[in-house]
């Protein structure tokens, strides 16, 4: 007899317990006909419930509804997250598009013009010409300009959408007692967890899949250190900003923003390493570039494709942050009280 | 030089300010003389300011002195409304500014207040031409002939070649007067100072002091200027409030408080002062014009120090004091001994005299 049969009997529920049932197979002890002891006696969980009272589903049960639930609400999901997330899908492929097709003697010199722009280092610069120049040699440069590509379209929208929401956060207490948890969540979630009801929603061909799953991992940082650079402008000037009368708006472009641009920085510094560090694991979703060539490696135990693509990695990863950490000095710099 | 007599810029009347969850639940409190501390304790409010009334002069000087947390920059902060009061109103030019909503509210700062910040608070991302040009800016105003005006203040103030400095490569003193000249290019008749000079060391601190007379003798601004060093006080002051945990101890001409201190307060605070140095012939002659003088004219402006220098010490002389040129009265040497003793100390003086 199952640990929990008694107390079903005890409360006259056995006809409903048994109601369809069919004939479950028995375990040794039960068909020996000996009861457990006492101290045996498991965990009243679903598995166990339902030995006693087949009414009661089991675990897997649960699972196999919480998976037809989601895959019933998936067709309006998609109705309504199709067209707001499908100009990612544009935006990814676009960039994957014109990044690979412009000529390696072309993109390379725009990239270093951009680096020497905004670093105003040649050390940096000539840093970055050697990387290229590396995955030009090994046969890298498609793979490394792929993944950049992801990268620059994930970071821009991280910035786009990642500001005001910061900036919403830190005029508003209401919306900041409320995104802070979801922010916590997306920032504890294992990464691989995110990638679950993505690929439930989304066929995974598609570009906007891997492209939300960077997205939700790397805005974090930009959205809260948008929200305290804004909280943390000095009060002694935003009171001189209302003595002189300005308007929320002035305040708001004229004080604000600059005054926390540092902060706004050093959150993009980090999204951008979060999103490489995204994109790597988004290969497991058909995310191109230099994560595929990681993956192949573990799949097919090819320790050196793995290793000079992990060292690839890392070479983009020392150059983005360089870069965009010596842009972040060079507003440091100028923002000094 | 009567106050009485000025035009009255701001009128400030009745006004209240308690800080806590229910400021209102406390007013009553006030008016039973229950102190500072006792609420506080009791009811865990601040109380900010306590029935504060004041004119302020237009074209003066009005010095808001008192110790820390005596409530000057609470004060300062309720005539632009930066701080909203539990009680009482404000009126500029005759004009209820309690009644102002927020568009009439920001054209008041925009147009007819300035403000000098204790620590500067200049923007760090502009320039120091940038920064004079705040007022303008917010206006709307950002034609050539603003960047004229800017620029005649930063050379005014003593910054040429300054205007495309950052903050952050001047000194403390030079970027008080970058915020002297950001709140002078607004163009606003009245001027608020909040311990504008306070974090200067003397030496800068007394030539910003002889800058802003200097500028106060062609601008007639009315200037509301809040420090905590007597000093201070006492050299720019046309009208001096002295404030103490949010009440008003006593206020009026600064040499008037000096030689009538009405509260063992405000005998502490002027007890350290040189005397000599502070008072003038003005406020310690004897008005009569025809009294004999065996010695000649002074200014009725001159200090006590100087006319001790120009007596070469001689106690018995006695000179009749003119001012613009006509005779306001006389003072004698021994007047001028007399008004040196501390106020505490002149009742002992003459007790001893009388017992030997
Ligand atoms: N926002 C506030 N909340 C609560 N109490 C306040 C607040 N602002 C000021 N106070 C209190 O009001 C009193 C007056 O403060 P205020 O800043 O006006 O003093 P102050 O004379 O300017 O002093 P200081 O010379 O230190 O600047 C102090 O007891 C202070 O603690
Ligand atoms: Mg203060």
């Amino acid at each position: 007899m199952a640990a929990y049969a008694g107390i079903f009997d005890l409360f006259g529920l056995r006809e409903w317990c048994d109601a369809g049932k069919t004939k479950s197979l028995m375990s040794l002890r039960q068909l020996k006909g000996e009861d457990p002891a006492w101290w045996e006696i498991p965990f009243p969980s679903l598995d166990n419930l339902h030995k006693a009272c087949g009414s009661i589903p089991q675990t897997r049960d649960f699972t196999a509804w919480l998976e037809n639930g989601f895959l019933a609400i998936r067709p309006s999901l998609r109705v309504v997250l199709d067209p707001l997330t499908q100009p990612l899908s544009w935006a990814l492929d676009g960039a994957l598009t014109l990044f690979t097709t412009l000529p390696w003697w072309c993109l390379v010199p725009i990239i270093l013009v951009g680096t020497m722009l905004s670093s105003k280092s040649s050390r940096i610069t000539a840093f970055v010409a050697a990387c290229f120049a590396f995955f030009l040699f090994t046969d890298h440069y498609g793979y490394a300009v792929q993944t950049l590509s992801i990268i620059f379209v994930c970071t821009v929208l991280c910035a786009i959408l990642g500001v005001p929401t910061g900036i919403l956060m830190s005029k508003n207490d209401t919306a900041q007692r409320v995104i802070t948890p979801v922010l916590d969540m997306l920032q504890t979630l294992p990464t691989f967890v995110y990638l679950i009801p993505l690929i439930f929603l989304f066929k995974i061909t598609e570009p906007k899949l891997y492209g939300l799953a960077i997205i939700l991992y790397s805005i974090v940082p930009v959205i809260r250190l948008t929200n305290l650079g804004i909280r943390l402008v000095d009060r002694d000037v935003i009171e001189a900003a209302n003595a002189y009368g300005m308007t929320a708006r002035q305040k708001l472009v004229q004080v604000e923003i600059p005054l926390a641009l540092p902060n706004i920085m050093a959150g993009i510094n980090q999204t951008i390493m979060m999103s490489l560090a995204m994109v790597v694991i988004a290969s497991l979703v058909s995310a191109p570039g230099l994560g595929t060539l990681v993956l192949d490696g573990i799949n097919n135990l090819r320790l050196g494709v793995g290793f000079v693509a992990g060292f690839g990695i890392v070479l983009l990863a020392i150059i983005l942050d360089r870069v965009s950490k010596a842009a972040l000095a060079r507003v440091d710099e100028s923002r000094k009280i | 030089m009567s106050t009485a007599d000025k035009q009255v810029k701001i009128a400030v009347r009745n006004l209240y300010k308690i800080f806590g969850d229910d400021p209102a639940s406390i007013l009553p409190m006030l008016s039973d003389g229950i102190d500072k501390a006792d609420i506080q304790r009791r009811t865990g409010h601040v109380i900010g300011l306590n029935n504060i009334n004041v004119d302020i002069s237009a074209g003066l000087i009005t010095v808001i002195m008192g110790l820390s947390g005596s409530g000057k920059s609470t004060l300062i902060r309720h005539l632009n409304r930066l701080i909203e009061p539990t009680a009482g109103e404000i009126e500029m030019d005759g004009d209820d500014i309690m009644a102002y909503d927020s568009g009439r509210l920001r054209a008041l700062r925009q147009t007819r207040m300035s403000m000098v910040f204790q620590k500067f608070a200049l923007l760090p991302h502009r320039t120091v031409l940038q920064n004079t040009m705040l007022a303008p800016e917010i206006r709307g105003e950002n034609g050539s002939a603003s960047t004229e005006e800017a620029v005649k203040w930063i050379h005014r103030v003593g910054l040429e070649g300054c205007e495309d400095s950052f903050p952050h490569q001047l000194s403390g003193g030079m970027q008080q007067r970058v915020g002297l000249a950001r709140a002078l290019t607004s163009n606003a008749e009245v001027m608020l100072m909040d311990e504008a000079f306070s974090a200067l060391d003397p030496l800068i601190r007394t030539s910003m002091q002889d800058l802003l007379l200097e500028l106060q003798q062609d601008l007639h601004k009315t200037i509301v200027f809040i420090t905590h060093d007597l000093d201070e006080a006492l050299k720019l002051a046309d009208h001096l409030v002295i404030l103490k945990d949010g009440f008003i101890v006593q206020q009026g001409e600064p040499q008037h408080i000096l030689l009538n201190p009405s509260d063992p307060y405000i005998e502490e605070f002027v007890s350290d002062i040189n005397r000599a140095r502070v008072l003038k012939v003005r406020s310690i002659m004897d008005g009569n014009r025809r009294a004999k003088a065996n010695h000649g004219e002074v200014d009725s402006g001159m200090s006590l120090e100087s006319l001790i220098a120009h007596a070469e010490g001689d106690i018995d002389r006695s000179f009749a004091v003119h001012d613009d040129g006509a005779r306001v009265g006389t003072i004698t040497m021994k007047a001028v001994f007399k008004a040196l003793v501390r106020y505490d100390l002149a009742g002992t003086g003459r007790t001893n005299n009388g017992a030997g």
